[in-house]
Formats: structure tokens, C-alpha cells, sequence
């Protein structure tokens, strides 16, 4: 990164503008009235999500955080099992991802010799350039068959587990065997949602991760190649731990991103506004249930109990952004701006 | 970026011959490399997979209707998706303007008013307005125009420019500070003011990475369904005014693909594989305007 440019401003005497400033005043006002709209597009959204969410504020007050009931019919809102589907499909994809991820951006800059690691960047670039709906379409039709076949292997391999497990639920109870037995064979669900998820952050991350290593500067490496390390050893206990500030704000920047993504979760989630039962389960997440819901809402305190979950995310994205960009900043070593 | 002077090339034997490595350290080294090459692997798999599976499963029914009929009517099949794609091209017009008047104005500021007071808060919220879910946006402009005149491509084209806005102001405050500062001294030195120096001197001198940057927020929003649910809502027909609502190929690739009927799927397959094309060569591009430039 360039250090920040200062332009020197030239002295000008309050009196008698100087010849060659003339215009730079209208011009800053007009760069800096264009700019003023990036705050203007902030302050506005936060107003106008508060101000549409206030009748849901009102009836339900913080109870909205805690109550898992979701029912149009009976204008009961809450959004408690949304918020743990959120959080439940974004940390998982974030465990599966963030190991998968790393080894790439290892591979591509400690492995592989030029003429792959190029390709190979750009591959997991592109996986990031796949919009949301491409991937909600390739896991609906592409991977939903695929765990509907293990499901019914499940089924077929378990038949004591399945009856009892029926009756159990028939009581409203669980064990934890049930847990991991699939309710129907009907593929589309959390795990569904968590594999795509994955496949969706590790972009992210690997990118991030990707670049912080290869600015780690080459005498760490050779200090270590030189005391007899291993390949592997020098990558643990050298470049590792002096990256992992940069690996930590892509964590949480892939994590912002899977807090928020919408669609591909919201074709395969299963949509279904209540705590999932197994880790097969259909549940939803705030944002997804935002889409499916929003377009149909009639009745105002539905309506607003919506624009309340995205005043959610909006606030979630918020802080996740700016304290993956904090970690970012300070805790790089000094040099590797 | 090849700068380290270590590659994996140079120090390929880390160990020399003869020397001793207990069996355990050589197999634990081993062992981690596999694993880091075969998760490598389980990383770019998937891409691939959607590309094969696409072009399978998609490419048979991309035929000159595709691109040139409207969705047929429920119950029938055949239809193209002329509708989504001229719904494309002019909200994506209409969130290009606003990008880059919005996002390079940033990215000016940013770069040439260091010192202004309100530089790190216009930053520190550019970037995390770039975090913010797209659904949240497609909300926001929901209640800022939609309430009033109703779904319409302008609001689809709003949106989608509200997204841009973060990437196009990160790319030009960077390839502005990129100028050298010789370049803008120089042009001060022949007495231009200021604003004539950025727009005369330092811009042009940023144009191709300005482009980039544009062209890679281009493809990002391009593929974006989520804020148009609730603003450009989507309109079967074929519509060129974006006073009323429209299409977008995301947009139409969601409700086919959901909708259940066969036909439809098999369209959103075939939209999935256009789209995904479209987006690959705008940022294969876009890299190689960049590369060609360093």
C-alpha cells in the first residue's frame, strides 16, 4: 500500500484569493456534497429501518430477541430461532471453511510453483464472482439429491433409531441420536444450507489469507529454513502466526458475508420459521425468511416485524465489518501496510 | 506479487540430502503437504462442478429464443428470457451512473482531501456500507422509493448503485494514490488550480484502474437477486421503461428455478450458465486491464 498522499495546500491569502486556486473551492464543495451522500445513504438507511420497524419495537420490545414464535396468522413475531439459524449456518460454514481455505492460500503461496498458483488464485476468485442465486440453483438441484440419497441410507441402515426416534418427537422429546436422524429424506435444510454457505465464504477468507502470506517478509522464512526447519515447520511456527492479524480480519469479513447472504440460503434452507430439530432440519435465518416473507406481508405488524430483521443484520454487518477492518489495522505488523 | 525472495522453488529440498530429519518430522511435513494440497483441491472443486454441471445440464436449451423471446405464459413451455436480460442492461445502466458519480467523487475525496476533517468517517462508512447485505438495501430503497411511486427500475437500478458505491470508491481512492505525487506537483508547478490538476492531469492518469474498478463492481451487482426482489420485483413481460417494474436475469433465474415447473428450471439453468459467462469475462477482463497495467 502507497502511504496516504498529502497534497500540500498552497498558502492563500484570505484577502486575495491567488490566480491559480481559482474554481478549487466550488470544486472541493461539489467532491465533497458527492461524498456527503456515502453518510447521507447511511444515516438514511438506519432512519428509515427504525422508523418501519417501530410498530414491531412497540408490541414486542426486546421479547422480539427471545421468543421463537413466528406466526403471521396469530401477529405473534419473534425472532429468535431466525437469529440462531443465522448463527448456527454462519459459524459452521465459518469452522468447515476457514481450515479449507487456509490450506488453499498456503498451497497457492508456499506450494505451487508459478504456473499453478496463478490459475489457482484465480480460480477461487471466480468462486467469489458466482452470484448468489447460481450457487441456490446448482445446491437445489445438484447437491439437494445427492444428501436426500444419504438420508434415505439413514433410513434404510437405521429402522429401530427411525421408529423410536418418531415416537419420541411424538412426545416432543429428542435424544441424541435423533439428533443426527433426518425427520423426512427430504434434503433441503441446515446442513444443505451450511454446505453451500462454506462453499460460498471461502473465498474470503482464502483470498485475505492468500495475500497476508505472501507478505510475510522472506528473511522470516529463511531465518527458519536455517535453523534445519521443515517446510511445514517454517509454515506453522514463521509464517502462520506473523499473518494471522490479516487471517483474522478475513475470517470476520467472510463471517459478515455469511451473516447476510440471502438467496442461495433461502432456496435450500427450508424456510420454516422455527428452531430446527436435527442437524438436517429446515429452518430459517433472518435473512432468508427477509425474502421470502417481505414480498407476501400484508398486514402492517408482519410487515414491520421484517424490516426489524434487517434493522438486525444491518447493525450485525455493521459491527462484524468494522471490527474485521479494526483487527486488520492494528494488529498488522508494523511494515506490512 | 512474487516479492518474497524464498520461494518454494529455491528451498524445494529445505532439508539438504545426507543431512538428518527424524522420521517423524520428515513424515509430519509430508503429511500437512498432502492435506494442504488435497483441501486445495476441495476448494476449487465446487467451481467447477457448477461450471460442468451448468453447461450439462443448461447448454442444450440456449437457443436463439432464449434471447430473443419473453417467458411464455404459465403452463407452456419454451420462452427466452429477453425480458430479464434488456432488465439487466438498463438497471445496470442506471446503477453504473450512480457508482461511479458517487463512488469516484469518494475516491477522489478520499485520495486528494487527506486532511479534510471529514476524510476517516466518509471512509470508515464506505467500507461498511460495503459489508451490508444486499437484502438490507433492497429494504432500505424499499421505503425510500417503492412506498411512493411504486416497483420500478429505477428503484432495481438504485439499489444496485447504492452496492456499487463501496467498490467503486475503495478502487479509485487506490489507483488515485497511485498517481505520483511528482505528477501532481508538476502540474501545480505550471500554475493550474487545483481541480484542474485532478481532472486534467491525475484522473486521466487513473482512467484504466478507475475502469477496472467500475467494471469488477459491474459484475458483482450483475448477479444480484436479493435487492431486487422488493424493487424492480420482476415483470414477465417485455418492459424498456424503467418508470415500471422490471426483470433481471438473477431475478428471473430465482423465480424459475423455484417456481417448479420444468421447463422454467431448465430456462434458469441456461440463464445461470449466460450469467455466470457474462460475469467470468467482465472480471477476466477486468484482471487483464489490470495486469497489463503494473
Amino acid at each position: 500500500m502507497t502511504t496516504p498522499l498529502s497534497v500540500p495546500e498552497r498558502p492563500s491569502s484570505p484577502k486575495r484569493p491567488s490566480p491559480n486556486s481559482r474554481g478549487d473551492g466550488v470544486f472541493r464543495n461539489l467532491i465533497l456534497g458527492l461524498s456527503l451522500i456515502i453518510i447521507a445513504v447511511f444515516v438514511l438507511s438506519i432512519y428509515l429501518l427504525a422508523k418501519d420497524s417501530l410498530p414491531a419495537i412497540r408490541e414486542f420490545g426486546l421479547g422480539f430477541l427471545t421468543q421463537t414464535v413466528w406466526n403471521p396468522v396469530t401477529q405473534k413475531f419473534g425472532a429468535a430461532s431466525m437469529i440462531a439459524g443465522t448463527l448456527i449456518t454462519s459459524f459452521a460454514a465459518l469452522v468447515i471453511s476457514v481450515p479449507l481455505a487456509l490450506a488453499s492460500a498456503i498451497f497457492v503461496a508456499e506450494y505451487a510453483p508459478k504456473w499453478l498458483a496463478n490459475p489457482v488464485s484465480y480460480l477461487v476468485e471466480l468462486l467469489a464472482a458466482v452470484p448468489s442465486v447460481v450457487y441456490g440453483l446448482w445446491a437445489l438441484f445438484a447437491l439437494k439429491p445427492i444428501i436426500q440419497n444419504f438420508q434415505l441410507s439413514l433410513y434404510t441402515s437405521n429402522p429401530d433409531l427411525v421408529t423410536r426416534c418418531a415416537t419420541l418427537r411424538g412426545e416432543g422429546r429428542s435424544s441424541f441420536a435423533c439428533f443426527f436422524m433426518p425427520e423426512a429424506p427430504v434434503g433441503l435444510g441446515l446442513t444443505l444450507a451450511i454446505v453451500v454457505l462454506t462453499i460460498m465464504i471461502l473465498p474470503y477468507t482464502a483470498s485475505v489469507a492468500r495475500d497476508v502470506i505472501r507478505l510475510v517478509p522472506g528473511d522470516q522464512r529463511e531465518a527458519m529454513y536455517a535453523l534445519g526447519a521443515t517446510k511445514w515447520e517454517v509454515i506453522s511456527r514463521a509464517i502462520l502466526p506473523f499473518a494471522r492479524a490479516g487471517i483474522t480480519g478475513g475470517v470476520i469479513l467472510a463471517l459478515g458475508r455469511a451473516l447476510g447472504e440471502t438467496l442461495a440460503v433461502a432456496m435450500v434452507i427450508g424456510n420454516v420459521p422455527e428452531l430446527a430439530k436435527t442437524i438436517w432440519g429446515s429452518t430459517a435465518t433472518m435473512a432468508s425468511m427477509i425474502a421470502n416473507q417481505f414480498g407476501d406481508a400484508q398486514a402492517q405488524l408482519h410487515r414491520s416485524s421484517i424490516i426489524e430483521l434487517g434493522l438486525l443484520l444491518f447493525f450485525v454487518s455493521v459491527v462484524v465489518n468494522y471490527s474485521a477492518r479494526l483487527i486488520i489495522v492494528r494488529l498488522t505488523p508494523k511494515g506490512i501496510q | 506479487m512474487t516479492g518474497s525472495p524464498v520461494t518454494g522453488r529455491t528451498l524445494k529440498r529445505s532439508v539438504p540430502r545426507g543431512a538428518t530429519l527424524s522420521p517423524g518430522r520428515r513424515s509430519v511435513n509430508l503429511f500437512m503437504g498432502a492435506l494442504i494440497t488435497l483441501g486445495t483441491v476441495i476448494v476449487v472443486a465446487p467451481l467447477i462442478w457448477i461450471f460442468v454441471y451448468l453447461i450439462a445440464q443448461g447448454a442444450a436449451s440456449l437457443s436463439l429464443n432464449f434471447f430473443t423471446r419473453i417467458p411464455a405464459p404459465v403452463g407452456e413451455a419454451g420462452g427466452g428470457y429477453l425480458n430479464a436480460i434488456t432488465g439487466s442492461l438498463i438497471m445496470l445502466a442506471i446503477a453504473g451512473l450512480i457508482g461511479v458519480v458517487v463512488g469516484v467523487a469518494g475516491g477522489i475525496f478520499l485520495a486528494e482531501f487527506p486532511r479534510h476533517p471529514f476524510m476517516p468517517t466518509i471512509r470508515m462508512i464506505s467500507d461498511v456500507l460495503s459489508g451490508i447485505p444486499a437484502i438490507v438495501v433492497g429494504l432500505v430503497v424499499y421505503s425510500l422509493v417503492v412506498v411512493t411511486f411504486g416497483y420500478s427500475g429505477f428503484a432495481g437500478g438504485l439499489a444496485l448503485g447504492l452496492l456499487m458505491i463501496p467498490i467503486v470508491v475503495r478502487t479509485s481512492e487506490e489507483v488515485l494514490k497511485l498517481v505520483p505525487l511528482a505528477v501532481r506537483e508538476a502540474g501545480m508547478a505550471l500554475g493550474l488550480p487545483q481541480w484542474r490538476v485532478i481532472l486534467s492531469i491525475v484522473l486521466p492518469a487513473a482512467t484504466s484502474g478507475i475502469v477496472t474498478g467500475v467494471m469488477l463492481a459491474l459484475a458483482r451487482v450483475a448477479g444480484e437477486a436479493a435487492p431486487l426482489l422488493f424493487t424492480a420485483f420482476g415483470n414477465n413481460l417485455l418492459n424498456l421503461d424503467p418508470r415500471r417494474a422490471m426483470s433481471a436475469l438473477p431475478q428471473q433465474i430465482f423465480v424459475d428455478a423455484t417456481s417448479g415447473s420444468d421447463s422454467n428450471i431448465t430456462l434458469a439453468k441456461a440463464g445461470s450458465l449466460v450469467l455466470i459467462v457474462l460475469i467470468f469475462l467482465a472480471s477476466l477482463a477486468a484482471r487483464r486491464a489490470t495486469r497489463q497495467k503494473r
